[in-house]
């Protein structure tokens, strides 16, 4: 159940593997090791998010990207309008996403999930031509970071990314876990195995619905929010990435899509497959594999690793 | 004479040209015992998704306690003392038999105590209670059945609508279907709206009985008159 | 906004001419989609991959791309008819919620385009016939024949599959396999078969799309993107399962694209498909011509 017990033991754990997290990559000293701990969070974050409504409800998203994207592009507004730091651009980024799960929810969520799937595909299109329309961001061209030096205490700024970036997916999986243990996930999970039977329970469904909508759409903002500063640099190209999709999508689905375990373990994956194929062949064959490995996984363990690992459990203790 | 629970003013149901339900008409008692007959494709399925708010556009008014239903999302109805159980047991698969029966309890709010407690109870009075930790698909069928009706139970419902709980069951496991249906009843004052082909059952169940043919209601009276009527027996003629 | 009479007429024309190759692009979906419920997402990019076959072919010879399409598309139908056996293998026969296959479909697509850039790049490709630069103008209105060509294959093309459909014994038992699976097993035909061949012959109108789209414009591999929501778009505003309901929310699609084109601004055409396709599912989800729920 989720009281007061579960937040303090959470942030207690969190803040235990920030710091564990923290002297471990600054004893590397090693700047590369910053920009890869960046990435995998990055990506680990992303995958939490969206498997709070593609795993636990069941309603696939096929446009992560342009929840990411508009993350970053709200921290690109915000920059050049008010010159707002960076922790305030996340959360504004968060809203942003919010704000488009909550729109994109209430439009398509009523309906049948291939709909909502199909609408998500057209999204991200959409949203890469409003941004290229919009000179003040930057347009097709792009726009320009000036990244601080470095703050204090930290040695670079990429470690203070790197840090915030841990921060963010740990706020993911709290919140993840969190739904998990509470009537919102029971609720979810019902919706995910049979609608209309929660429905007839007295599961508020469409409210549910949207609610994983707005709050994975958050996560995913607040998750592409950095991303300017990162490469201190932003276009549609970088930031509506096909990659970010798939990856989304890939990560909880080999992991497992039951807990927010599984995205964790999908991205760690994933990300050190993807990361040795870019280095070693290119990126468009890194996205290959990822591809295929999706699709073996969609055909033939969609439960991911851990549903795997759930169910030789299972059989071994002989029911 | 108590106010009713259940007011059906002619309700009427389309798909394209095909008319499932014709201006049927039907009031329910608190604490009623109703059998719903007619064969198959009569539309009483039909008429229970309508009631149920499955399916939200129909001609004619439904009250329910006294509150107009038009535009009620179902889980709304549920809230209100509507509950319904599937033709086919539709349990969560991934949720464990304990928390299936969780779920209402979460959402209707219906009583206190944490709802696993609740659950566990609810379980034991339908015989499930050692089940409480198995998958649905470990339940044979008149476990899945009884699940089923611990679920809706849950609700705590003012009326239930038993949507064939005996379907394909043996003579001993109908019976023990129908034994819960009856307690439900006695103890709890749910009213039931029992839809069945086994005319057993449903004589031995209903104080009233209700007979469809081709989405009419073409009876409506105590269980032994309707049985005698000519036109509800042609209408079973070779059932 | 320019408002000149001879620009918005021209934008009509041309609007129905592209609006008769979407229908043509999204017929294969309105069977794959619309008559056996499998949500073949995959269908633009197949229809992009036939197009950069169609180019390979044509960039030495002197083979017309339409032609070469027509060619190539028995090939297409193959692999369709595989597809769907494997489609059918892991997630039909199951009984699975349609997501997976949605899921496997997205595989395939992102796949297809990732394929396409490995052999291919970053470059457009682009196809030329022997009418590419011709143009019939009727009074001050201009048919650009890179257009009409395709569109006129478009529309035989379509003509004949809703004769296929109606007049042949496989079409109407496809018609059928959408409405009561049960009844055509009872007469003793095989489902499984009739969606095989029906699954084929979307792919393969896909492949004959493919051949039109590099006709009347080039192609890279991102070009799927932006067909799926356009597709889509269609088969639903025409209604599922309604194959004249398709075509003539084809032609009414292309033109509401082009006048946006022309009056607002050729990039705010992915904000058409998009805005069209979440008004339908919003207010009128079964489309125009479409059964009521």
């Amino acid at each position: 159940m989720i009281g007061f017990a579960f937040w303090r033991n959470g942030l207690a754990l969190a803040l235990v593997c920030l710091i564990i997290i923290a002297v471990a990559l600054r004893a590397v000293h090693n700047d590369y090791a910053f920009f890869l701990g960046y990435i995998v969070f990055q990506y680990g974050a992303l995958a939490i998010a969206w498997n709070i409504l593609g795993g636990y409800a069941g309603f696939v998203n096929f446009g992560a990207g342009a929840f990411f994207a508009a993350g970053a592009y709200a921290t690109v507004a915000l920059n050049k309008a008010l010159a707002l730091p960076l922790p305030i651009c996340v959360l504004a980024g968060g809203c942003a996403g919010a704000g488009l799960g909550l729109i994109m929810g209430s439009l398509t969520l009523r309906l049948r999930g291939v709909y909502f799937a199909i609408s998500t595909l057209s999204l991200s299109v959409v949203l890469q031509t409003l941004i290229v329309n919009w000179s003040y961001v930057g347009g097709s061209s792009g726009a320009y970071i000036v990244r601080p030096k470095a703050i204090a205490p930290f040695t670079s700024y990429t470690e203070f990314l790197c840090l915030l970036m841990f921060v963010i997916a740990a706020t993911a999986a709290l919140i993840a876990a969190a739904i998990e243990r509470s009537s919102i996930g029971f609720g979810l999970a019902a919706i995910r195995d049979d609608e209309a039977a929660a429905a007839a329970l007295g599961v508020p469904t469409l409210r549910l619905k949207l609610l994983a909508a707005t709050t994975s759409g958050a996560i995913m903002g607040m998750a592409g929010a950095p991303l300017p500063f990162y490469n201190s640099y932003l276009n549609p190209d970088s930031a509506f990435a096909v990659g970010y999709t798939i990856n989304a999508m890939a990560m909880p689905l080999v992991g497992g899509t039951q807990s927010w375990l599984g995205p964790v373990l999908g991205a760690l994956l994933l990300g050190s497959i993807q990361q040795l194929a870019v280095a070693f062949v290119s990126s468009s064959a890194s996205l290959a594999l990822i591809g295929l490995v999706f699709m073996g996984f969609v055909a033939l363990a969609p439960q991911g690793l851990l549903g795997l690992f759930r169910l030789r459990r299972a059989e071994g203790a002989g029911r | 004479m108590t106010a009713p629970l259940l007011q059906v003013h002619n309700l009427s149901k389309r798909f394209g040209g095909f008319v499932a339900v014709d201006d049927v008409s039907l009031c329910v008692a608190p604490g009623e015992r109703i059998g719903l007959i007619g064969p198959n494709g009569s539309g009483k399925s039909t008429f229970v998704n309508c009631l149920g708010g499955a399916l939200a556009r129909h001609d004619g008014v439904v009250a329910f306690a006294g509150r107009d239903l038009a535009g009620l999302p179902p889980y709304r109805r549920a809230r209100l003392g509507l509950a319904r159980t599937f033709q086919l047991p539709r349990a969560f698969a991934s949720l464990t038999v304990r928390e299936n029966v969780e779920v209402p309890f979460r959402f209707l709010d219906a009583g206190g105590g944490p709802a696993s407690e609740r659950a566990q109870d609810q379980l034991e009075r339908v015989g499930l209670g050692d089940k409480a930790r198995l998958r649905p698909r470990d339940l044979t069928q008149v476990d899945l059945r009884r699940l089923e009706l611990a679920r809706a139970l849950a609700c705590r419902p003012k009326l239930l609508f038993a949507d064939e709980a005996m379907a394909g069951l043996s003579h001993a496991e109908a019976d023990d279907i129908l034994a819960l249906l009856f307690r439900a009843n006695a103890d709890d004052g749910v009213a039931i709206v029992m839809i069945e082909h086994i005319m057993r059952a449903v004589t031995a169940f209903s104080e009233r009985l209700v007979a469809f043919v081709a989405g009419r209601k073409i009876a409506d009276g105590p269980t032994a008159e309707v049985l005698r009527m000519k036109d509800v027996e042609a209408a079973y003629l070779g059932d | 906004m320019n408002l000149d009479p001879v620009l918005i007429v021209n934008a009509c024309a041309s609007g129905l001419l592209l609006g008769a190759f979407y229908a043509m692009a999204a017929a294969g979906l309105a069977i794959s989609f619309g008559l056996l419920d499998i949500v073949n997402i995959a269908h633009p990019a197949l229809m992009v991959a036939a197009a950069f076959v169609v180019a390979a072919l044509t960039g030495g010879t002197a083979l017309d791309p339409l032609l070469a399409s027509l060619l190539i598309a028995p090939l297409f139908a193959l692999f369709g008819a595989g597809l769907y056996r494997l489609y059918h293998f892991f997630f039909e026969r199951r009984g699975d919620e349609s997501i997976r296959g949605l899921a496997f479909f997205f595989g395939l697509m992102f796949l297809i385009e990732v394929s396409l850039l490995l052999l291919w790049g970053v470059d457009q490709q682009y196809a030329n016939a022997l009418y590419s630069s011709g143009v019939l103008s009727v009074g001050k209105v201009d048919f650009p024949l890179r257009m009409l060509v395709p569109a006129l294959c478009a529309l035989a093309t379509f003509a004949t599959l809703s004769a296929f459909l109606k007049l042949t014994f496989v079409g109407r038992a496809i018609s059928a396999v959408a409405q009561d699976r049960e009844a055509l097993r009872l007469m003793g035909i095989d489902p499984v078969r009739i969606k095989t061949i029906a699954f084929a012959l979307s792919v393969g109108l896909a492949a004959l799309a493919g051949g039109a789209l590099i006709v009347i414009q080039p192609v890279d591999s991102s070009s799927a993107q932006i067909f799926v929501g356009r597709l889509f778009a269609i088969v639903i505003m025409g209604g599922l399962g309604s194959l004249p309901g398709t075509m003539i929310a084809g032609l009414l699609f292309g033109v509401i694209e082009d006048l946006t084109a022309t009056l607002i601004g050729p990039s705010w055409s992915p904000a058409v498909a998009f805005g069209l396709l979440l008004g339908f599912l919003a207010l009128r989800p079964r489309g125009l011509f479409g059964a009521p729920p």
